[in-house]
């Protein structure tokens, strides 16, 4: 099985072509070795990262972005947006810290990623 | 009155590395921003994938930006926000820029200004598009700051017109967050994205693409109720029977960005008819000596780590500025280039280290970009493929050229000859 795709770990964006073969899989097309990595976690199990924003109970700032702390299987993006959109932030946290920890046992936490709530008090 | 030796216009990642560098350079730098707080467009850009090159790391907006507006805070660099530049006046040794913000009016004298305002997008009135103007048009970026700034949703349902990496940034986020995202139209015959977001915004949620496809009229009183899209022929005119309706109640226009350049024509900065930016020389100082330009403003960049890196080399440059006479040879490109920056150089600089960025006019692949100097071949560098969205640097040492005032260096790309792969 021969599967043709683009390389979305850097701009470049590399056409790889992942062929499998019983259990070897072999990618050619990417410029680096990262390519190869996720050419073959394409094809296994894809991970992705998610990015969305949080509502806060602050009236002048009515949400926040965060995103995943790493990678999770991308069929799980929607579930794991489920979690995030049931978030309410009462506390006024900073960058870097989890909103969610441990989203649907996934090993990713839910982080803030803007300052904004700390800076405009 | 206040005095500056560097004023930098806009607070956005190139607004931020331009004043960092030059506090760096030991001069008393200001910092204006007309919004309420720094971070420029990046507030707004929650996605990740910035800082790859910088960094290392794959940060959201918010994250990239954060970095650098934190270094601004920790120098004694002044930062003076929700400010307006409402008049700006040419002296001999600098220039006194009138400001506006909620101190009242002030002015200032500044030896040197670099202007890092940005871009803005092309909006509805730039494109043809027949019919009303009800509510529920957005340009991706007033979308993206609905959304993601304010929580607003903005779209059950909705057509993107354009395949800008706006565009398909907001197809995957308003995905996300429930709505339905009909398909991206492009009149072109290729994207005008990056084909990771191609990948990732649209393939990964079954987002058609339709290339060579335009909307033709919109429908609906007070908010959208639909759009007609047809296919185009090579001359991008409309084949008639191809119309097709598609109800929805937002239409999503990612059509292009422009730079934002009001304050340098008011200082009467030459614009570049390629760019749309300022024309400036190889210290990225325009037309008007003094003034800088540097990111978005200067040319419409896709990866900010470039930006940040352009506004340290104009920064540093503003910091070091002497009026002195000086000496330039040109550049040129033929049609094969988009456009290349900058357009001069400055023979009285240092040449080991010129940094450039252009633009391919198409895709061409095995692509060598020929360089000469007054017809004869200089330099050749070859590309596995060149693309319109994706903006190429180079860094060239032409400290050796042989360079003389009004020496030409012309730029243009050709197919590698006897490739067999085409
Ligand atoms: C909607 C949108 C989305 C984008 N998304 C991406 C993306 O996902 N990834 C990416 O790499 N690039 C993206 N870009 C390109 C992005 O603009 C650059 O990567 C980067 O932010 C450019 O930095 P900049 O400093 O040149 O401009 P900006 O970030 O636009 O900052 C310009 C700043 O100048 C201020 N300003 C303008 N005029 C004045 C004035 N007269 N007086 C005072 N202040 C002024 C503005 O308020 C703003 O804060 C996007 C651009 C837009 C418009
Ligand atoms: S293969 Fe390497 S260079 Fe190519 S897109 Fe992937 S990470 Fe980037």
């Amino acid at each position: 099985m021969v599967k043709e795709m683009t390389c979305i770990v850097c701009p470049n964006g590399c056409l790889l072509r992942v062929e499998q073969d019983g259990e070897e899989i072999t990618v050619t097309g990417n410029t680096c070795k990262r390519g190869e990595t996720f050419g073959k976690t394409e094809l296994t199990n894809p991970m992705r990262t998610i990015c969305s924003t949080v509502r806060t109970v602050f009236s002048d700032i009515e949400v926040v972005p965060v995103r995943v702390s790493a990678e999770i299987p991308k069929g799980m993006i929607f579930p794991v947006m489920e979690e995030i959109n049931k978030v309410r932030l009462s506390e006024r946290l900073g960058i870097g810290e989890k909103v969610i920890e441990n989203v649907l046992g996934l090993n990713a936490d839910v982080i803030l990623t803007s300052n904004i709530l700390k800076e405009e008090v | 009155m206040l005095k500056y030796d560097v004023t930098v216009i806009g607070g956005g990642p190139s607004g931020l590395s331009a004043a960092l560098s030059a506090d760096r350079a030991n001069a008393k730098t200001l910092l204006i921003e007309r919004e309420a707080s720094l971070g420029g467009i990046l507030k707004q850009c929650i996605h990740d994938g910035f800082g790859l090159l910088r960094f290392g790391e794959k940060l959201s907006g918010p994250e990239y930006v954060y970095r650098d507006i934190k270094a601004v805070y920790e120098t004694d660099i002044d930062v003076s926000l929700l400010t307006f530049v409402t008049k700006t006046e040419k002296t001999d040794d600098g220039f006194i820029l009138h400001l506006v913000n909620r101190d009242g009016v002030t002015s200032v004298f500044t030896k040197t200004i670099v202007l890092c305002t940005g871009c803005r997008e092309r909006t509805a009135k730039q494109v043809k598009i027949h019919g009303t103007r009800p509510a529920g048009v957005f340009t991706a970026g007033q979308a993206q700051n609905l959304v993601n700034l304010h929580g607003l949703m903005v779209t059950k349902k909705c057509v993107i017109l354009g395949s800008g990496d706006i565009g398909l940034i907001m197809a995957r986020r308003l995905t996300l967050e429930g709505a339905e995202v009909m398909g991206v139209y492009e009149i072109k015959s290729e994207p005008s994205g990056l084909s990771r977001n191609i990948a990732q915004c649209l393939n990964d949620f079954d987002i058609p693409l339709h290339l060579s496809t335009t909307v033709k009229r919109v429908y609906g009183h007070d908010r959208l109720e639909a759009v007609e899209v047809a296919k185009v022929d090579e001359k991008m005119n409309i084949i008639p029977g191809t119309e097709e309706i598609i109800p929805c109640d937002a239409l999503i226009l990612s059509v292009g960005l422009i730079p934002e350049n009001e304050i340098a024509e008011d200082l009467g900065v030459t614009l570049d008819r390629f760019t749309k930016g300022p024309h400036t020389d190889n210290s990225f100082m325009t037309d008007v000596e003094g003034i800088f330009a540097a990111g978005n403003c200067l040319h419409v960049n896709d990866l900010v780590d470039y930006v940040s890196e352009n506004g340290a080399l104009a920064g540093k440059a503003a910091a070091e500025y002497v009026k002195k006479e000086r000496k330039y040879a040109k550049i040129t490109i033929d049609r094969t280039l988009g456009y290349i920056v900058p357009q001069e150089i400055d023979l009285t600089t240092d040449l080991s280290k010129v940094e450039m960025y252009f633009r391919s006019f198409s895709t061409v692949k095995n692509a060598v970009l020929e360089i000469k100097i007054d017809g004869n071949p200089f330099m050749e560098k070859k590309y596995m493929v060149v693309r319109p969205p994706e903006m190429e640097k180079l860094v060239l040492d032409l400290s050796s050229a042989g360079l003389t005032e009004n020496s030409v260096i012309s730029f243009g790309i050709v197919k590698k000859e006897g490739d067999i792969n085409g």
